[in-house]
This record gives C-alpha cells, sequence and structure tokens, in this order.
C-alpha cells in the first residue's frame, strides 16, 4: 500500500469524466468492438442512431423549455399543486398527464427527476409513467390488431390499476428510503 | 447585466443548463444501446414462446421489458405473435411490460429519479403486467 496520496491532477481528472459522459464513452467502446466483430450490425445500429437522434432533437427543444418551466415554478408551487396537499386535483393532474403527454420516456425522465426533487409526490410520477400505455391516437391500432372489447378492457384495467400502482410505488419507496439521484 | 442574473448561482435558466449537460450524453449513451439491441431483438421473438399457456406469459413479459419503441409498435409485434400462435394472455404482457418496464432505460431513469425508485417502480409494474394480463383474458372471456 502506498501512502501518498494522488496527484491533485489525477484526481481532478478522473472526477471531471461525469457518470453520463462515462456512460457515453462506454457505449462508444461497445460499438468500436462490435464493429470489429459484426460491423453491419454496428452500421445497422448507427443509422438507427443517427434517424433517432434526428427525431428527438426538436422535443429536446421542448424538454428544456418544460425544465425551465419546472425551475421557474419553484418547489413551493410545486409542492402545492402536486404534493401532498394536492388532494384530489394532483390525482387527476397526474392521470391526464400519463396520457396526454406523448414523447420516448428517455425525455420525460429529466423533467420527472426535476419534479421530484421540487416536491412531486412519487404516486404521481408512478401514475405518470403507467398511464403512458394509454395513448389515445393509437387506439385505433389497438382495435385493429386485438378488436373493441379487448381495447375497452385493458385500457380500462390500466387506467383503474394506475393509481393502486401508484399508490403502492410511494408507500414502497418510503418504507425502503429515497435514493438521491447520483448525477447531481 | 442580464446574463450574469439569469446565469447566477440557483438562477432556473442556470439550473435548466446544468441539468441538460447531464441529459445530453445519457440520452446519445441510451439512444446507442437501444439501437444496438433492437436489431438484435426484433427477430427473434416468436422463437421464445413454448406453447405453455403461463410460461408464455412470463416469457412474453420479460421480452417487453428488455424490447423498447413506441406503443404501436408493440401493438404491431403482438398482433403478429397472435398469428403465429402465441396466447392472448402472453402477447397482453409483452404489450404492457414493453411501454412500462424498460430494462434498458434503468440507467437513465436511475440516474434522474434514483435507482430505488426506478427498480422498485419496474418491478411492481412487472408483477403488474402479468396480473393486468391475466385479468384482461378472464374478463374478456367472461365478455363473449
Amino acid at each position: 500500500m502506498n501512502g501518498t496520496p494522488a496527484p491533485a491532477g489525477e484526481e481532478t481528472a478522473r472526477q471531471r469524466v461525469s457518470g453520463p459522459l462515462r456512460f457515453l464513452l462506454c457505449m462508444v467502446f461497445v460499438y468500436a468492438l462490435v464493429g470489429v466483430v459484426r460491423p453491419e450490425l454496428a452500421l445497422t445500429a448507427l443509422h438507427g442512431f443517427r434517424a433517432m437522434l434526428g427525431r428527438v432533437l426538436p422535443i429536446l427543444g421542448l424538454v428544456f423549455v418544460a425544465l425551465l418551466a419546472v425551475n421557474m415554478l419553484g418547489p413551493e408551487r410545486i409542492k402545492k399543486r402536486l404534493g401532498r396537499e394536492s388532494g384530489w386535483r394532483g390525482w387527476l393532474f397526474a392521470a391526464l398527464a400519463g396520457i396526454f403527454i406523448s414523447g420516448p420516456p428517455y425525455m420525460l425522465y429529466p423533467m420527472l427527476g426535476e419534479l421530484r426533487r421540487q416536491g412531486i409526490r412519487d404516486a404521481f410520477l408512478g401514475i405518470i409513467l403507467y398511464n403512458r400505455n394509454v395513448k389515445i391516437p393509437f387506439v385505433p391500432v389497438m382495435v385493429y390488431y386485438f378488436g373493441v372489447p379487448y381495447t375497452v378492457i385493458l385500457s380500462t384495467y390500466i387506467l383503474l390499476f394506475a393509481f393502486l400502482n401508484g399508490l403502492l410505488l410511494e408507500v414502497l419507496v418510503a418504507r425502503l428510503g429515497f435514493t438521491p439521484s447520483p448525477g447531481r | 447585466m442580464i446574463s450574469q442574473t439569469i446565469l447566477a448561482p440557483g438562477a432556473p435558466l442556470r439550473k435548466t443548463l446544468i441539468l441538460f449537460k447531464t441529459v445530453l450524453p445519457m440520452l446519445c449513451g441510451m439512444l446507442l444501446l437501444i439501437n444496438l439491441l433492437n436489431p438484435l431483438l426484433e427477430s427473434h421473438y416468436a422463437e421464445w414462446f413454448t406453447g405453455h399457456y403461463l410460461h408464455d406469459t412470463v416469457i412474453g413479459a420479460l421480452a417487453g421489458s428488455i424490447s423498447f419503441g413506441i406503443p404501436v409498435t408493440s401493438y404491431i409485434v403482438g398482433g403478429e405473435l397472435l398469428d403465429k400462435g402465441v396466447s392472448l394472455m402472453a402477447v397482453t404482457a409483452f404489450i404492457l411490460t414493453w411501454t412500462t418496464v424498460g430494462v434498458a432505460m434503468l440507467p437513465l431513469e436511475a440516474a434522474f429519479l434514483g435507482k430505488r425508485f426506478a427498480l422498485l417502480r419496474n418491478l411492481l409494474n412487472f408483477i403488474f403486467a402479468l396480473l393486468l394480463a391475466v385479468l384482461t383474458v378472464a374478463t374478456l372471456g367472461a365478455w363473449q
């Protein structure tokens, strides 16, 4: 064992590479490996990545605005409207937000994480994420493949069970303790 | 003067910009991972099912959990699986976990919502998918 502390410069360089950046670098490394073993798969994946990024970038602008709005509202207002004092309006908001907020989950997580930091109930987060299953524009597609009775039954169950899911999630998270996000 | 105020420590814009510095690399990493996994998974779904009613429901839920895409894709894949003889219960579990459980998304979800929250939510949604699959098919059977 060497008791000498690491030089200050080395420590700073390691700290400078954040968790998310390390994750990105890991993925680049994985792609490099796949590129050697199965170049056609790496190329297909890269084309898919480029196309997906093109679709995501405009939404990213909206996410930025949403995050800014959450930060401008501040914790007091968030707690009042979406915290424990919000009452039935909070439950209704969460249920409707889950149905009507569209976009992939990786776009929602930063905003929901910020809302959580500012005081939204975990139950509401659970409901929002669960009700993403009910997407009104996609209902005709579900009806086409599975029929009206199936669509009605499944959608009704999702909407009802979302509340139970949210409540259970809140209880379990409270019992097991809150883990702050490591990226902050 | 204005830029000093809006970018001051604790100012909403500054906080949002700092958060975005975390979001961007994570998002790019996530998209790279998803695009690498999707072509590997897409062509193998039907091979995973055994024909056993209950096993297939769990397999359907697992397959949906490791997949990623917009919900409508799960309906199309689910429809194809039904045509190949996979049970409606398994397809329902597959559709449900497709949207509510995201194994590939776990690092991102954990980074913003906390590890424990992300793990508990995904686990709970997996169990709920199995439960709702059984309930939906049972109710549909009683309805028809």
